[in-house]
């Protein structure tokens, strides 16, 4: 299987060439169900703007809440 | 001379005056457990004016690794975390006026809570409570410098900050039901520190000059680290911060009176206004009931059925040993008759 590489919040990552979108990285992760605020190379994603490709050495930055403290 | 924030002074951005800025400050810490804890410390030690600090809760074991204020002698004392926490933070720094209150903070009684304050830092368990919190001081003008960590990630976001900044409602347009906390996942010091440290360091640059609203995060163990600039998700319909905000979380009310508590089998009941515990009276009616019955000037504590039961002189109580409210209760009815 091929490999894409992006890099997620600050580190190399090597994703299946299939994990084709936004959304579908963020299911890879197994994050999808988070709440999150997500920004692709630089420019941050509206919730509705998900569907977005990814490509070879895309910029990815995800932050997720979390509720402890 | 006095040379205890000479170090601090030294630090160019701060200095003299940005040091007399902080004595001057008056600071908010909600809740006291690993993070309040940590935050805390700082503060007091930076030498705010006034420190407050609020929690609900008692200090138990499996506090004692992440929760840098309390020792094993508080547990076995069976404390409240506001109580020991002010014992300590006074024994640190006794230029700075420590006040802990053992209280639930709801919608009902937020707001006379944070009047007097300069701003609120975050050191609650869970989303909903911070929402909460959201509203109180977007309402009152002030900001609150949001903190949450799990595992070995944490999450900072400093709000009211800046004008025309996102509120965390508008981040977060929806909370779903169930949200990752301390029940389901362990958490590691080291995020506790580095969270609470941002928390902290964005309350002295907010104070002596200007922090940068930016959503942060870290792992510690994966070594990832995100900051994303969020001011375009500002909603200017946002209940919580636009012209036509309605505060959602400050009107639930008493809506939300019985909790599963952060990390642990354990419910909290909550008893309406008018009833609060007289503790050696608790002590006297229940004491044919239940065994390792003890009292001191906050808890009257015992073991019933199996199960710890400690009761607030605010009129609370807390059911160890279930995460079940109905179990809770029947416990609670069958001891109080």
């Amino acid at each position: 299987m091929t490999l894409k590489i992006v890099e997620v919040n600050g580190v190399t990552r090597e994703v299946p060439e299939d994990v084709q979108s936004v959304d579908h990285l963020l299911k890879h992760l197994g994050i999808a169900e988070r709440i999150l605020i997500v920004e692709l190379n630089r420019t941050i994603l509206e919730k509705n703007a998900y569907d977005q490709p990814i490509h070879n050495r895309d910029q990815i930055e995800i932050i997720h809440f979390v509720g402890g403290g | 001379m006095n040379e205890k924030y000479s170090r601090q002074e030294l630090f160019a951005p701060i200095g003299k005056s940005g040091q007399e800025q902080i004595r001057r400050l008056k600071v908010l810490i909600m809740g006291a457990g690993a993070l309040g804890s940590a935050s805390a410390e700082m503060l007091v030690r930076a030498g705010v004016r006034k420190l407050t600090i609020v929690d609900r809760d008692m200090i138990e074991w499996s506090n004692l690794h992440r929760q840098q204020l309390y020792t094993e002698q508080d547990v076995i004392d069976r404390l409240p975390k506001a109580i020991s926490a002010q014992n300590r933070l006074v024994a640190i720094n006794s230029d700075v006026a420590v006040t802990g209150i053992v209280m639930d903070v709801s919608a009902t009684n937020v707001e006379e809570l944070i009047k007097g304050h300069d701003l609120v830092v975050d050191g609650t368990d869970n989303m909903e409570i911070r929402l909460l919190m959201n509203d109180a001081t977007r309402k009152a003008g002030i900001p609150f410098f949001m903190g949450a960590c799990v595992g070995s990630y944490g999450v900072t976001f400093p709000i009211g900050v800046k004008q025309n900044q996102p509120c965390l409602h508008c981040l977060i347009e929806t909370l779903p039901s169930h949200m990752m906390t301390c029940d389901t996942a362990g958490v590691i010091s080291p995020v506790v520190v580095t969270t609470a440290a941002r928390q902290v360091a964005a309350v002295l640059k907010y104070k002596t000059g200007e922090v940068t609203p930016k959503l942060q995060s870290v792992d510690l163990w994966t070594e990832e680290h995100a900051s994303i600039d969020v001011s375009s998700f500002k909603k200017v319909d946002c209940p919580s911060c636009s012209s036509m905000a309605t505060y959602p979380f400050l009107q639930l009310g008493a809506a939300t009176r019985t909790a599963v508590l952060c990390g642990r089998d354990t419910v909290q009941l909550t008893f309406p206004p008018t009833r609060q515990f007289e503790l050696a009276e608790v002590a006297v009616a229940i004491e044919g009931k239940v065994t390792e019955l003890k009292h001191n000037d906050y808890v009257t504590v015992c073991l019933f059925q199996d199960h710890r039961i400690v009761f607030f002189r605010d009129g609370r109580l807390l059911v160890h040993g279930t995460k079940d409210v109905t179990v809770a209760r029947k416990l609670t009815a069958a001891l109080l008759g």
